[in-house]
């Protein structure tokens, strides 16, 4: 490794950024009006963007078994075995990550400087936003598990604070509650994962969280269990979990529809781009542990690719132009972990830098729209766009064919090599991603006929108002197509040019591409004639429902009762089933504890004071009775011997002198007694 | 049986009689006749002992004088209407079981007593002893007596005076 | 019963002194109780005077006997005046009826 100072810079300067417009940036923004806010706060990402170029020419300079740029900041946790620093390390998997976060992450910056303009909490956006760079660049830099997680958390906070941006809307922060308490319970499970693979790792005598180590020694757990599974398949199904909740997979992905609510380029940067693709970092980072758990792999790869058709599926219904890109990430994340799943950790990554070209292409074109439509955000009032908005539209038909994946545009390449990974692995998986392609080519360009094509639906003083974005907004979106469109030439098919699968080689090394050789190009070339018949199928079947009208949408909705319909439009109900089992379930246990608090343990110390109450009345009624009796007894005793004795002094004579009598034959009576008895 | 005994005998009926309608009369004013009626024969009694002097003392003051002033008593605190229960009296029986062992037990007594007896000889006139003994012998109790007299004669003016309301 | 004897007349003043203590115990009439109360002086004075007689006491007994009715003379007047005051207080001479010491 080679010891680079700067690129420590690269996290800190936006955390810098965030710092001077968190204490600052409402007097700056007084003072020097919101031109400094931005300024300072899209200065520091550029800045950022141009270090990571650094790095990346510097590391292309190294040798490729030693490309790795490392700078020791400080010495964090020193705890009996567990010895973490603060160190960023930029190797060939990171420096990709750092030029997508840095470099799209600028472009969408400087647009959000256009799209903010109106709102006075300006200088708290860019904050948040600055600070988000800062967690995500953490997270993808952090040569430990433990500093990833520090970032991992901070993306998870930066994004409740953006989506919940419109804070005054209760729907927004409960929206961004939602996000982070979803993301919570995948946290829980990172956290299990980071545990156990400490404490085993340990117990083999190489405890330590830092990725290089981990990739050296990680063998000692073959074989090890732990309460009966495998540790590997332990550690990497709970660290998986993590990559659920944060990249959005079945179970955890139900925040990220709602996160919608937050602002466009929140929505384009954080739930498109980077944020989201945390996962998938995670598992191609750590490729050693989860090659070493197959049944994870299975699992990884089943549940992307669940993920990708469940979501395409909800996707063909939705009517919110943002909420269908929300479905779509969702999906397209599932094929990176369908990938993922199959080894090919290159090609997943390959097909996460491609899907943040287009994607935020994608999203920011919408951010345009509703930007034109004044707020609106449902499809069926728009229509015929294209005339009003024509940089918007190229540049969104242009993302819209790449993540239909029709060559030459980059989401061709990246999604096909992937479902060729797929084939060779499983079949079944390939089917479904072929599936997925085609429902994706369909959902999309229901999205483009229905927003830009066709008679305009809107209210005639929204489209009075009509008209194409500042440049601020349209020149990222023409640099984000180009990267849609020439992004896929850096890995051809047929092996005829695959600089980015050498470019990650060192880092995925011998656990990769398990199943490369098995299939000839012959069956390649076959799969990528279906899959591209399978987009041409949707884009068809598309243009005739919502374009040439020849076929309409109610013979589908309405079809086998409309349940289906129903179902995908409710997004198959996921949301009320969470909030009846674990909202409900948590709020019954709240009830329950509070009523035992309230009547068990209150009740207990109630019932202590009634006791003592009992007692005390007790000793009362024996106070009462028995000693104030006793008291009053001897008085009426005394009252009562008085009453009967006092008779005798009755003031009758005559009974005064018969007692007198009777006393003096009481004294004869004795005397004579006496005398006769001497 | 002498002539004496007879006379005795007589008297002691009278005498005993008058007692009873004393003690068991319901009524106050035939008890104070049946007293009259006693002091008259204590009086004969006492002639018959040869105490005539004192026989007419008797007389004199007690039945003269005495029964008079009950008599007075009684007319004065009597109510006219009531004249009949005005001498109820209770508990007769216990006090008559009392009395008549009282009664026996001196009569007992009296009849083993030793008495040392005399025979009395005639009856003379004993005014003149009587006289002289108090002049000389009783002179003392004599000036006591009349003493005694004079308080009661005051006391009984100052007991039933009437209260001065004032 | 042959000739008159000591005994005869000590009888008599015993018969006197029990009715007379009969008519005191008995009585519930205040003056019918001095009568009772003279009854029983009467029949000391028998005894004295009997005694007086065949004891051959001289002229003793009937000097006692004369005193002994000045002394009834005076006790009844004053017991008599006291019997006209509780009448003039109780408004009765009726002893059971007066048996508080004021009305």
């Amino acid at each position: 490794m080679t010891s680079a100072g700067y690129v420590a810079a690269i996290p800190l300067l936006p955390l810098a950024g965030a710092a001077v417009l968190g204490l600052g940036g409402a007097t700056l923004q007084r003072r020097l009006g919101k031109r400094a806010i931005g300024a300072v706060a899209c200065g520091t990402v550029a800045l950022a963007f141009a270090l990571s170029v650094a790095a990346f020419f510097q590391l292309l300079g190294l040798d490729p078994e030693h490309r790795l740029l490392l700078a020791r900041l400080f010495p964090w946790i020193h705890v009996g075995t567990l010895q973490v620093d603060v160190a960023f390390g930029v190797d060939p998997l990171s420096a990709v990550m750092i030029l997508v976060v840095t470099g799209i992450g600028g472009l969408i910056h400087l647009y959000a400087t256009g799209y903010m303009h109106d709102d006075e909490a300006f200088w708290r956006f860019f904050a948040y936003l600055n600070l988000f760079t800062f967690a995500m660049l953490t997270l993808v830099l952090g040569d430990s598990l433990l500093l990833m997680f520090v970032g991992w958390e901070g993306v998870g906070f930066c994004s409740w604070a953006l989506i919940g941006f419109w804070h005054k809307e209760l729907a927004n922060t409960t929206a961004g509650n939602k996000a982070f308490i979803v993301n919570r319970v995948g946290d829980f499970g990172f956290v299990l994962g980071m545990f156990l693979l400490f404490w085993t790792m340990d117990a083999q005598g190489h405890g330590t969280l830092v990725f290089r180590e981990l990739a050296q020694h990680a063998h000692v757990l073959e074989g090890v269990g732990f309460w009966g599974w495998p540790v590997a398949t332990l550690v990497t199904l709970f660290l998986f979990v993590g990559a659920t909740g944060k990249s959005a997979q079945i179970p955890l992905y139900v925040w990220l529809p709602d996160a919608m609510a937050g602002p466009t380029p929140v929505s384009a940067l954080i739930h498109a781009a980077t944020m989201v693709t945390a996962g998938v970092y995670m598992v191609a980072r750590l490729n050693f542990l989860f090659a070493m758990a197959p049944a994870t792999l299975a699992v990884v790869a089943t549940i992307g690719a669940a993920t990708a058709l469940v979501a395409a599926t909800i996707a063909l219904a939705q009517n919110d132009i943002k909420r269908v890109l929300a479905y779509s990430t969702v999906s397209q994340l599932g094929y990176m972990f369908l990938a993922m799943g199959v080894g090919a950790y290159a090609a997943g990554i390959f097909h996460l830098v491609t899907h943040a070209f287009f994607k935020a292409c994608l999203f920011l074109g919408s951010g345009s729209v509703i930007h034109a439509m004044r707020g609106e955000q449902d499809m069926r009032r728009m229509g015929g766009l294209v005339k009003f908005l024509p940089a918007t539209s190229t540049t969104f038909i242009v993302a819209t064919l790449a993540i239909a994946g029709m060559p030459p545009l980059a989401g061709f390449f990246s999604k096909d090599e992937i479902l060729w990974q797929a084939f060779n692995a499983r079949p079944a998986l390939w089917a479904v991603g072929v599936t997925v392609a085609g429902l994706t080519a369909f959902y999309m360009f229901r999205q483009v006929f229905m927003v830009f094509f066709g008679t305009c639906r809107a209210d005639p003083e929204t489209r009075h108002h009509l008209h194409e974005s500042p440049s601020v907004m349209t020149i990222p979106l023409w640099l984000l197509m180009a990267g849609a469109v020439l992004a896929g030439f850096l890995w051809l098919p047929f092996g005829l040019f695959v600089p980015f699968e050498h470019w990650l080689a060192p880092v995925i090394e011998h656990h990769g591409e398990v199943h490369a050789a098995t299939s000839g190009r012959g069956v390649e070339a076959l799969l990528m004639l279906v899959s591209l018949g399978a987009a041409a199928g949707g884009i068809g079947l598309a243009y005739r429902m919502y374009a040439s009208e020849s076929l309409r949408p109610e013979t589908f909705s309405e079809a086998l009762g409309g349940l289906p319909y129903r179902a995908v439009l409710g997004k198959y109900w996921v949301d009320e089933l969470y909030d009846l089992v674990f909202v409900r379930g948590v709020l019954l246990c709240c009830r329950a504890t509070a009523w035992f608090d309230l009547h068990v343990i209150d009740g207990l110390v109630n019932l202590s004071a009634a006791i003592v109450r009992g007692c005390s009345w007790l000793s009362g009624l024996f106070d009462l009775w028995v000693v104030d009796g006793a008291v009053n007894l001897v008085a009426d005793v005394t009252q009562f011997a008085g009453r009967r004795v006092r008779n005798v002094q009755s003031g009758a004579i005559n009974a005064y002198l018969y007692v007198v009598l009777l006393g003096v034959l009481g004294g004869v009576l004795l005397y004579w007694s006496w005398a006769a008895a001497s | 049986m002498s002539i004496t005994v007879a006379v005795f005998y007589l008297l002691a009926t009278i005498t005993v009689g008058s007692a009873l309608g004393v003690a068991l009369s319901n009524s106050i004013v035939y008890s104070a006749f049946a007293l009259m009626g006693t002091l008259l024969g204590v009086a004969a009694t006492f002639v018959l002992l040869g105490a005539d002097f004192l026989g007419v003392v008797q007389l004199l003051v007690y039945v003269g004088g005495i029964l008079v002033l009950v008599l007075f008593a009684v007319m004065l605190t009597h109510r006219i209407s009531d004249v009949n229960v005005s001498n109820r009296a209770v508990g007769r029986l216990p006090a008559a079981v009392l009395v008549g062992i009282a009664f026996t037990w001196m009569v007992h007594v009296a009849r083993r007593a030793a008495w040392v007896v005399k025979d009395p000889g005639a009856p003379a006139p004993t005014t003149y002893g009587i006289g002289n003994a108090f002049l000389r012998q009783y002179a003392l109790p004599f000036e006591i007596a009349s003493l005694v007299l004079l308080a009661a004669l005051i006391g009984a003016i100052v007991v039933s005076r009437k209260e001065v309301k004032a | 019963m042959g000739t008159l004897s000591l005994g005869h007349f000590v009888v008599l003043g015993g018969i006197l002194f029990a009715l007379g203590l009969f008519t005191v115990i008995t009585r519930r009439n205040a003056i019918g109780i001095l009568m009772g109360v003279e009854l029983v002086l009467n029949s000391a004075n028998v005894n004295y005077v009997a005694f007086a007689r065949y004891a051959n006491a001289g002229y003793d007994g009937q000097v006692f006997a004369i005193f002994v009715i000045m002394l009834a003379a005076a006790e009844a007047a004053i017991g008599l005046a006291i019997v006209l005051g509780i009448y003039q207080s109780f408004e009765t001479i009726d002893v059971e009826a007066t048996d508080r010491l004021r009305q």
